[in-house]
């Protein structure tokens, strides 16, 4: 075994020494071969970052540098996109995950889509398109061609995304691009003259066994908080972030509108004791300053779509400070921002939502109502107190039970309710005249994402023809699109499913039978088909009428 | 006030082949024409109360959002000319343009409908719509040759009115019970109804027993076209049928005579998204999620 892999390597060191052009198909066909014999991948991945280094410092040493680029993407576009479907792959992403260091283009860097014979295309398409440069150098009429397919890439690479890390979890090459990633920016936020302890930002664990059909997404154990791993004075994230980032391990504060709103206020004090350093604009500099503290956050719990929204905005207002403002001045206009955006967004949406939903029931109405929804409880509360005659059927799910919290405000106002499982929707839903649900995003598809349960209800809401109204703010709104609640998901601490009757715990070491793997998930979608509304601060429209909201929005901005 | 009413009756009278809708854009052109009031805020209120007006004498959807498209576009000028008689000049000027766009919008669909006619084709409408008809003249003016089922359409036998006016441009029809649709729906190739306003979801409101039709057509897998111009498009959202408004549902006397309106019978029905093929529109051919994007761009 250790002859055979000392072979191997003196095998390829030899390839890299002849990294000649004509050389290097060969070499990668033997590289490919070695591969199929089924070595381990990594020293693989090595070699082939340390080739794909040089080959790339030969490229920019030529003096057709650019031209060069544009009909390698063109034709590395090519395949990519092709395969683009086939994403989720995860045993064929290993090895050009890490080929990725290009910074200029996005099209090569699409890690999950390449597989060995696409790679082998890519590199022959490279050949070919150096020689023709070589070629055209040598011929000045031949320039066109070249820049001909210039413009076929820049066509193409909008067509190839790059995904997000939090769904590539079972990518050891993205986690460590993580973990790199995580180390630079604390680095970022000191200075050199300063001689502190360098706090990290932790990577934090997984934990227990996964389901493999979710092996892509993180799963954390709430008795390990981020918070434990960072020593006392944490002098890089502020301490009303680490505050906020615990909150959300917790679960203390839970719901896409108080998140938001928790998120927004945590900013308001970072914003208020920012100070400039010397020689720093602030627009760029507390810009910087928030990029720690939003992977700190996403470590302790995956950012909401609606949180996602609201960084944006900050972003966007952090960055068009003029350089001239004052400091004092700059922090008033930043705080009156993020005021007036939770005051628009969230507590004037709900008003103008309300306005609209009051007028959907009718005097002998029974709503159905499913989990906690911030909004939906405001909307019914509203209802009562304009003299509304309705009752209400909660419906709750384990094992957050978060049906119960709803229950509650409900009761205190008044408001006749009734509580059940989800196990019994079917029993409940014939005396049902609507049903009333939360969001926690609405996607560019009109597909509506919102707690697991939902659209299980909303399945069963069309099958007795019950119309089922989706009520959500314009800010939860996002530019994804998803077809299914596997491809980006939440997946919460699997011991909250052990219960304990009686004194008996029967799933107490589940960690220790093998082939048992417990599933927390978070959220599901919802297709629009079996949505009748969506209620907005905009108006009532249809499903289908999503991405026209976010058109108009971008308009207006 | 009485005098507007009274204008909107003759509208009607004098040309029964005048959708109710411009008509009534007619009578509050004239209405604004003679309009006494001081203030733009005055005019617009006036304006607003004729509406209603001329919606207690004539509750069809159509009269509602014709009037509130109306308001709505010759508002949409900048009205900042401190002469209240030139701002009315203006307003005027927008209204009789509006006229004139909508005057013409149902050759617009029917240019665009009768295409999807084929020859030998099989066509089952309901009660009495001049859309339809200015559709199937135009597909029998196109040398197409086709027979049309028309369903009786009670409680006000519409349904012979129409029947009566394709015999005149020699297109053979039959007439059928409103029970029949059923029968015949598998004789026939498609369905094309007209519409008394477009709702934001997309669906329809339209003479009762249309859903039943739709209904039908769906279950035998047969396309169901709704020919409608863009004026007829309104602000209402109904979940079901009993959510759309009692002053849509009953004629405007009943509203005002009934006891018991449990006791009376709807005029109209609504017919949900799910079950339309395509709307013909002079906005263009639309699919039913389209028309919530056609919506926001005219309300908007």
């Amino acid at each position: 075994m250790a002859d055979s892999e000392g072979n191997e390597r003196s095998k390829q060191t030899a390839i890299i020494n002849h990294a000649a052009d004509e050389g290097d198909e060969k070499s990668l066909a033997e590289i490919q071969k070695a591969k199929n014999e089924g070595k381990e991948l990594t020293k693989e991945e090595k070699l082939r970052l340390r080739k794909e280094k040089k080959q790339q410092k030969k490229g920019k040493k030529d003096d057709k540098g650019p031209t060069e680029k544009a009909p390698v993407k063109e034709k590395t576009a090519n395949p990519p996109a092709s395969s683009q479907p086939v994403t989720q792959n995860a045993a064929q992403k290993a090895p050009s995950a890490v080929s990725v260091p290009v910074s200029e283009s996005t099209a090569p860097t699409d890690k999950s889509a390449k597989s060995k014979a696409e790679l082998k295309a890519e590199r022959r398409a490279r050949q070919e398109a150096e020689r023709a440069s070589k070629q055209a150098k040598k011929e000045p009429g031949s320039q066109a061609p070249s820049s001909k397919s210039k413009a076929p890439p820049s066509e193409l690479q909008p067509a190839v995304k790059r995904l997000p890390e939090h769904i590539q979890v079972d990518d050891p090459a993205v986690v460590r691009k993580l973990a790199k990633k995580l180390e630079r920016q604390q680095k970022s936020g000191q200075g050199t003259s300063l001689n502190v302890s360098r706090v990290k930002i932790p990577l934090r664990s997984d934990y227990g066994y996964k389901v493999s059909l979710f092996s892509h997404l993180h799963q954390y154990s709430r008795k390990a908080p981020l918070t434990q791993q960072i020593s006392i004075p944490a002098t890089v994230i502020h301490p009303s972030i680490v505050r906020l980032g615990l909150q959300y391990s917790q679960g203390i504060v839970a719901g896409s509108n108080a998140r938001s709103v928790a998120l927004l206020h945590a900013f308001k004090q970072v914003i208020q004791d920012y100070s400039t350093p010397p020689n720093e604009e602030l627009a760029r500099d507390l810009v910087n300053k928030l990029k720690p503290y939003i992977s700190f956050l996403n470590q302790c719990r995956p950012l909401s779509a609606s949180m996602g929204n609201a960084i944006k905005y900050i972003k966007k207002e952090i960055s068009n400070i003029p350089s001239q403002c004052k400091e004092e001045e700059a922090k008033k206009k930043l705080l009156s921002c993020v005021d007036s955006y939770v005051n628009e967004k969230i507590t004037l949406a709900a008003k103008g939502i309300s306005k609209y939903a009051i007028d959907k029931i009718s005097d002998g109405d029974v709503i159905l109502v499913y989990g906690c929804s911030s909004l939906v409880n405001h909307i019914l509360c509203e209802a009562f107190e304009k003299q509304r005659k309705f009752r209400v059927i909660v419906v709750d799910s384990r094992p957050r039970l978060e049906g119960r919290e709803a229950l509650r405000r409900l009761v205190n106002r008044g408001i006749r309710c009734t509580y059940v499982l989800i196990s019994a929707v079917s029993y409940v839903l014939p005396e049902v005249s609507k049903v009333f649900l939360g969001a926690h995003a609405l996607l560019a598809n009109g597909y509506v994402m919102s707690r697991v349960g939902t659209s299980q209800i909303a399945l069963v809401a069309k099958a007795y023809n019950v119309p089922v109204l989706v009520c959500c703010e314009t800010y939860k709104f996002c530019e994804r699109v998803q077809t299914d609640s596997f491809v980006s998901n939440e997946l919460d601490d699997p011991d909250d499913l052990i219960v304990t009757r009686k004194g008996k715990t029967h799933l107490a070491d589940w960690q220790s039978e093998t082939s048992l793997g417990l599933l927390n998930l978070v959220y599901d979608v919802t297709p629009p088909d079996f949505v009748d509304l969506v209620i907005t601060e905009l108006g009532m429209i249809p499903c289908t009428s999503v991405p026209v909201v976010l058109r108009v929005k971008n308009v207006d901005q | 006030m009485n005098k507007l009413v009274e204008y909107f009756r003759t509208q009607m009278s004098q040309d029964p082949d005048v959708a109710s809708a411009v008509a009534a854009i007619r009578s509050l052109l004239e209405f604004l024409k003679r309009d006494q009031s001081e203030t733009i805020l005055g005019l617009r209120e006036n304006l607003t109360k004729a509406i209603g007006r001329l919606q207690e004498a004539d509750s069809s959807v159509a009269v509602s959002s014709g009037g509130e498209l109306f308001l709505r576009f010759i508002s949409l000028t900048s009205l900042e000319n401190p002469d209240l008689s030139q701002c009315r000049n203006m307003m005027i000027e927008r209204g009789e343009l509006f006229l004139k766009k909508i005057s013409l919008s149902r050759g617009k669909v029917a240019k665009l409908c009768h295409t999807f006619i084929k020859d030998g084709a099989k066509i089952l409408t309901h009660s009495s719509s001049r859309v339809v008809l200015k559709v199937l003249e135009s597909a029998a003016a196109d040398k197409k040759r086709f027979t049309v089922y028309v369903t009786e359409s009670q409680p006000d036998s519409a349904g012979k009115h129409m029947a009566d006016k394709l015999r005149k441009l020699n297109i053979p029809v039959t007439i059928v019970l409103d029970a029949a649709v059923g029968y015949i729906m598998e004789k026939v190739d498609m369905v094309i109804v007209g519409a008394e306003g477009v709702v934001e979801s997309g669906g329809i409101i339209n003479k009762i027993g249309t859903y039943q039709m739709a209904v039908c057509s769906k279950a035998h897998n047969k396309p169901f076209y709704v020919v409608a111009e863009s004026f007829k498009f309104v602000r209402l959202y109904p979940l079901n049928q009993q959510d759309v408004p009692h002053r849509f549902k009953y004629k405007a006397d009943t509203l005002k005579t009934a006891e018991d309106l449990n006791q009376e019978h709807p005029i109209i029905d609504y017919t949900p998204p799910s079950l339309i093929t395509l709307l013909f529109t002079d906005l263009g051919v639309l699919t039913p999620s389209a028309v919530s994007d056609e919506l926001i761009k005219l309300y908007l």
